[in-house]
């Protein structure tokens, strides 16, 4: 390789204009990092835009192939009974937004801004729904409030099946994702500015207007944002509690599954994909004009005792904590009937799951090996990914494709996701068709389903690393590949082991983005309670839900050991 | 160093950067002989680091070549380079101990094990911290950390040590302590080294040539005394050291009016009669003692104010009856002797030899 010598294009006027423009060589790691680019952008057309290209290719053909323009989509819209849905999901995802920000924001300030009691408590108790599949609060609320639920006098003859339902059960789905997002964007804060209110004897209100509010804005913003995105997006809730109510992610399997009418699903599919992308560019240009609100002399707020607030805000955990707890525990309460509600004894024979799916606990072990597969799998992509767009010098092109391709999978539902990973690998052309009903379908499936944000925790980890170690490396003559090995990884290992824990158990409660692709020797075990409910088998349905929450909590808690641990042996260099 | 001193061991010819449609360098051109310490010095923002980071080819200039030792390094990755590199960071590996820190370059180059040790130990004591092998980076107080970057930038006997600001992230008393160390260290080793600061100070102790850049051009190139003596423009005399400017008018060949006040001094060839042009002397030149009738540009001031500033006192003074536009640096005993006062009027005088003229109006001081 030799420089390349070419007049500078818009080089300075005078002097420089003549001089030639120096082009660096490239030396190994630039070759190695730019292939890597390339790998990745090649990884992501193959699990992500090519799908989804034919998915939106098939939304203009018929049956046959052919290509039949907007016929589809008027038949689509010229048909009530479908374009209805439109509605009653945004209805839906209105609601639950409207009713979870409040509670969540409340719940997040008492978390962060009160010296309230059993703070530890009542955040992990708020965080428990997390682990579990959506559906499982849909079970729960049926057997509190189901035909024959304990408390169904309460809904005055009102039926729990359809949108009250459903809007309940997000309720509950959505509130730890709320609450994340809102306890982050609380808990920074200056404490200068409140004192600075307090001298100007600003009344608590008035600082909670001018202060509190305006500086938690992005995070309620962006928390609004993710619950209307997880509602429209969600498949089990609706399918288990919607009844005769119809919602875009139900009609989208009724027309796949149900009728075979894979033309319309992508219609369904396409029509989906609207609003999520809609939300998702919403809050991703709200977010770009947030300029950093802390500056790096800001004091950390220590909130102090306030017995009538503290002790408000205990009620009010307590009630919200208590509620969350009483549905997770009407779930496993359920699980243990023998026969509800004519025989309450307590058994486990709903957990001897052959006796309700021919696939009995095998498709519990396919879940655990998806999951694992997609964690290992899924964490070294996702990792060696945001190391190449961040570390990387040149090539912007390239890096553009890879970070906007990253950061797609946020917009599009898991349902989409599946529906399309349908068409492309049934596609006569595709060389990769024989991945089709495999677990490694829903493998690539879990991991484009869920890399946007393990990809930005990533990045943030990455970002945070000082910026020279690669200078350092190169003028050592070391590669980087070595540095990568030696300092990178070791120094990002926490977020490593977040982003793989945050796949595991991701992949263990999925339903949505799997419900397409799985065969009858790859059925997961959320697959298997939406069958066993479709069924009737509404008590093993919540023994499976339950099998998955104590399988996530347990690789939880062993998660939170073992970065213990680690902080303990190989992270010993960052005490002083 | 081997080479010959009188041959240049860095040359950079005619460097330009652009970032976007902005130009951070603006046709550098300079030469670099083997074993100096230079320092770019210079506000910030004036391009001190973009032109080191092309040099170690971090940041490739737009145009231009750069030379080492002889060879053509312009479109060379760092990789390919000769150099090692401390940020004003210093970047030192966290999880990794210091020795490993020092030694990270010499193991991929497959050295036994023994002989690693013996040179990270080497290196260690090189830098006055022989016993810190076995701790973390965290564990090191700030100057402790800049040694130990020091040292792992030397560790492959580069030859050439560029350095980014080493000593900025410490507090006034161990820099004043690692800027002699630095120094010392140079003179053992005799590694060609450049040191980007914007502390002139530091400049004026540490270099053995001074770069000063403004704006992305070189001002200045020379030694401290050079610059400090004879500064090349109006914004070096501002820049390194505190400079009087007044304004003045051509009068002759060798002398300018200063209001009523006639002054000889040296004026370059392509300053003519009426020009308008800007005076600068330096607080320490103006002479109050020994004032005879032949003492040239010798004129009556009248002290307006007196800062008292240990060593010496800063004094202002009024000349042509105005307000105060001249500082002056009087030694205590001569404050004492002459008993100079508020409110005294007395003869000073500039020395023709310590008067620059400058055409350009200063920057705003
Ligand atoms: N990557 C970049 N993109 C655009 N402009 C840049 C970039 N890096 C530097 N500049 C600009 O080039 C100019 C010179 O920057 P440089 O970092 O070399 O300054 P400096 O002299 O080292 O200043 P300081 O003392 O603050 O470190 C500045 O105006 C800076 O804003
Ligand atoms: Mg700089």
């Amino acid at each position: 390789m030799t420089a390349t010598v070419t007049p500078a294009p818009g080089a300075a006027p005078g002097i420089a204009a003549a001089a030639p423009v120096i082009r660096r060589r490239l030396d190994r790691d630039d070759v190695l990092m730019r292939l890597g680019i390339a790998l990745l952008i090649a990884w992501l057309a193959f699990t992500l835009a090519l799908p989804l290209w034919s998915l939106l290719s098939k939304s203009f053909q018929d049956r046959d192939g052919a290509f039949v323009g907007l016929a589809n989509y008027i038949e689509y819209f010229s048909t009530p009974a479908l374009f209805a849905s439109v509605f009653n999901s945004l209805e839906v995802a209105v609601l639950s937004t409207a009713i979870v920000l409040p509670l969540a924001f409340a719940y997040a300030y008492a978390l962060t801004r009160t010296c309230m009691r059993w703070k530890g408590l009542f955040q992990a108790l708020a965080l428990i729904p997390i682990l579990a599949p959506s559906l499982l609060p849909a079970i729960s609320l049926i057997y509190l409030f189901g035909n024959q639920g304990i408390l169904k006098e309460l809904l005055l003859g009102g039926s729990i099946y359809g949108e009250g339902g459903i809007v309940l059960a997000q309720v509950f789905y959505c509130f730890p994702h709320a609450l994340m997002i809102l306890v982050a964007a609380l808990s920074m804060a200056d404490a200068r500015l409140y004192e600075a209110a307090e001298v100007l004897g600003a009344s608590r209100l008035r600082v909670f207007f001018t202060v509190t509010l305006p500086g938690a804005k992005y995070g309620v913003i962006s928390a609004g944002f993710v619950i209307f995105t997880l509602v429209i997006t969600d498949f089990g809730i609706a399918k288990v509690i919607g009844g005769r109510f119809n919602v875009l992610a139900t009609d989208i399997y009724k027309q796949v599954i149900g009728q075979q009418n894979f033309e319309m699903g992508a219609v369904v599919g396409m029509v989906l994909l609207v609003p999520a992308i809609v939300a998702f560019a919403a809050d991703r240009i709200i977010q770009r004009r947030q300029t950093a609100l802390l500056s790096a002399r800001a004091v950390p707020l220590d909130p102090k005792p306030a017995p009538p607030r503290d002790w408000g805000m205990f009620a009010f955990c307590g009630v919200v904590g208590g509620l969350i707890f009483g549905v997770l525990a009407m779930s496993f309460w359920a699980s243990l009937i023998t026969r509800w509600p004519y025989n309450l004894s307590l058994t486990l024979n709903n957990y001897a799951f052959g006796n309700f799916d021919t696939n009995g606990w095998e498709t519990y072990w396919n879940s655990l090996t998806l999951s694992a597969w997609t964690a290992g799998v899924g964490t070294v992509v996702i990792f060696v990914g945001a190391y190449l767009l961040e570390k990387s010098r040149g090539f912007p092109v390239g890096r553009a494709i890879a970070q906007f391709m990253a950061m797609l999978p946020m917009a599009v539902p898991g349902l989409v996701l599946g529906l399309s990973y349908i068409f492309f690998f049934n596609a006569r052309w595709n060389p990769f068709g024989f991945l089709y009903a495999t677990l490694a379908i829903m493998v690539l499936n879990s991991i484009t389903h869920f890399y946007t944000v393990c990809h930005l925790t990533a990045t943030t980890a990455l970002k945070q690393m000082d910026p020279e170690f690669e200078a350092v490396s190169a003028s050592l003559k070391v590669s980087l590949l070595r540095t990568m090995a030696r300092v990178t990884v070791p120094v990002c290992l926490p977020a490593i082991f977040d982003v793989s824990i945050y796949l595991f158990v991701n992949a263990m409660t999925t339903v949505s983005a799997v419900i397409f692709l799985y065969s009858t020797d790859t059925k997961l075990a959320s697959v298997t309670i939406v069958n066993m409910d479709e069924s009737g088998f509404t008590a093993a349905a919540a023994a499976m839900a339950m099998t998955i929450v104590f399988t996530s909590a347990a690789v939880k808690v062993a998660h939170l050991l073992i970065t213990r641990k680690l902080e303990g042996t190989t992270q010993a260099w960052r005490r002083r | 160093m081997t080479q010959d001193k009188s041959t240049p061991y860095l040359r950079i010819e005619r460097l330009t950067k652009q970032f976007g449609t902005f130009t951070a360098l603006k046709d550098i051109s300079l030469e670099i002989f083997p074993g100096e310490f230079i320092c770019f010095l210079g506000p910030s923002g004036c391009g001190k680091t973009t032109l080191l980071r092309a040099i170690a080819g971090l940041d490739i200039q737009t145009s231009g070549r750069i030379f080492q030792g002889g060879r053509d390094i312009s479109a060379l990755p760092s990789s390919q380079r000769d150099f090692g590199i401390v940020f004003q960071s210093y970047a030192l590996f966290p999880n990794l101990t210091v020795a490993a820190n020092v030694g990270y370059g010499l193991v991929s180059r497959g050295l036994p094990r023994v002989e690693i040790e013996t040179r990270v130990n080497d290196l260690l004591r090189l830098v006055g911290l022989p016993d810190s092998g076995p701790k973390y980076p965290a564990q090191l107080s700030g100057g402790q950390q800049q040694r130990i970057a020091v040292a792992r930038a030397l560790a492959l006997s580069p030859g050439l040590l560029l350095l980014d600001e080493p000593l900025s992230a410490l507090d006034a008393r161990v820099r004043a302590h690692l800027r002699v160390e630095l120094r010392r260290l140079h003179q053992r080793l005799g590694v060609t080294t450049i040191m980007v600061t914007h502390d002139q100070e530091e400049a004026l102790t540490m270099a053995d040539r001074i770069v000063v850049m403004n704006h992305g051009v070189i001002e200045q190139m020379g030694s401290p005394t050079e610059v400090y003596r004879k500064p090349a423009s109006a914004f070096v005399a501002d820049f390194v050291g505190t400079t009087n400017f007044l304004p003045a008018v051509v009068a002759g060949p060798d002398h300018v009016r200063l209001g009523e006040i006639n002054l000889a001094c040296e004026l370059s060839v392509n300053i003519g009669p009426g020009q308008d042009v800007t005076l600068a002397i330096r607080p320490e030149d103006v002479v109050v003692r020994n004032i005879s009738p032949t003492t040239p540009n010798t004129f009556e001031a009248r002290v307006a104010e007196i800062e008292f500033l240990g060593s010496f006192c800063r004094v202002g003074l009024a000349i042509n009856g105005g307000d105060p536009a001249l500082l002056a640096d009087f030694s205590i005993n001569a404050v004492r002797d002459l008993s100079i006062t508020e409110g005294k009027v007395m003869p000073v005088a500039l020395p023709p030899d310590r008067l620059r003229v400058f055409v350009r109006p200063p920057q705003a001081p």
